[in-house]
């Protein structure tokens, strides 16, 4: 498929309606718009909301390990289930469920290529009915903090020349003309981008179906801009979602090995006090 | 099947505004995302495609016009 270095987490539209009813397989509709899963979902699919169900309501941080055992068991999701997600925006926030699944060991998850976009775009099978789902057991491992970067890492490696950081937002984010993509809250007291990070909007590893580009067009985007597989790489937007695209595309379609997403992302470090900032276009 | 899915920009002050329609059980929906970077911004449903869009055009007007840009 491609040419990707695990094309076995990604499926395409046909392989998930030839399945809608295969019982080793659960769909996960995961939207921004929250309400998008109400008006129509695909057959058998249950909704998680990231609000809510998909971080942790108290700290900002992901989902607790108990909070991700309970979800999964509700859901119906054993440890040996197939995990399909897919959702609105290009699978913004199924991607970031999908990080989340990978932080947490989960073997077979996978997305659906194009999303809810393409979906809808081909007229597959909605259904407004409630799926439900018969509850199973769900056991879930230490949290792989490996596939996550926290600020102290950031800060340590932003610097490095073994390192490369890869800012996802749009180039009036990251530029620092913006503090907030149009029409969304301001989240942070400054503007700007982290010194060295290269600006990839999250939207160039998609073709206009909403599918993912081939690997050669990914990996002449990334290695085009320095970003190379030699390298550690952080990705990063505002909340963390955009960038869990981008990191999914880095790991699991281009196959680099140290791929992280930074969760704190520009709502972190375009609060803190000190922090250096780089303004305008170039890194 | 067909949802009657289109898609069409339009400019809204300083921003491109992307709107995606689509027929539901209920008559029609409407998506406003900002284009760059893609984030929806407001949502509709109405009796028509035609309704669905200008009440999502019109909420994503009220929060575009609250973006501040900042001189860089």
């Amino acid at each position: 498929m491609k040419g990707y270095a695990h094309p076995e987490t990604l499926v395409d539209t046909p392989w998930l309606a030839a399945h809608l009813d295969d019982p080793k397989v659960r769909v996960v509709e995961v939207d921004v718009d929250t309400k998008a899963f109400e008006e129509g979902h695909a057959p058998g699919a249950v909704g998680w909301n990231w609000q809510t169900q998909l971080c942790d309501t108290v700290t900002r941080d992901i989902i607790p390990r108990a909070g991700v055992e309970r979800l999964l068991a509700e859901s119906g999701i054993a440890n040996d289930t197939t995990i399909v997600l897919y959702g609105d925006n290009n699978n913004w926030f199924a991607c970031w469920a999908f990080w989340q699944l990978k932080v947490y060991g989960h073997r077979d998850v996978r997305l659906l290529d194009g999303g809810r976009k393409k979906w809808l775009a081909e007229g597959r099978p909605l259904t407004t009915a409630p799926t439900a789902a018969a509850p199973a057991r769900y056991r879930a491992p230490e949290p792989d903090s490996s596939l996550r970067a926290f600020l102290h890492e950031v800060r340590a490696h932003h610097a490095s020349d073994a390192w490369a950081l890869v800012d996802v937002r749009s180039p009036d984010e990251y530029s620092g003309k913006l503090l907030s993509p149009p029409g969304l809250a301001e989240t942070c007291q400054r503007g700007g981008h982290i010194p060295r990070a290269r600006s990839i909007p999250w939207g160039k590893n998609c073709a206009d179906d909403g599918t993912f580009k081939s690997a050669a067009d990914l990996r002449a985007l990334y290695e085009g801009a320095g970003v190379t597989r030699d390298k550690g790489v952080i990705a990063y937007c505002r909340i963390g979602e955009r960038s869990s695209l981008s990191w999914y595309a880095l790991k699991y379609l281009l196959g680099y090995p140290t791929v992280q997403n930074y969760d704190g992302s520009w709502t972190e470090w375009g609060n803190l006090v000190s922090a250096p900032v780089a303004r305008g276009e170039q890194p | 099947m067909s949802y009657e899915m289109r898609t069409r920009e339009e400019t809204v002050g300083r921003f491109r505004v992307r709107l995606t329609s689509y027929r539901t059980s209920g008559g029609f929906a409407c998506v406003a995302d900002n284009v760059d970077p893609g984030a929806n911004i407001a949502r509709a449903q109405a009796g028509s495609r035609e309704q669905a869009e200008a009440m999502a055009l019109a909420r994503a007007k009220e929060r575009l016009d609250r973006t501040r840009e900042v001189p860089v």
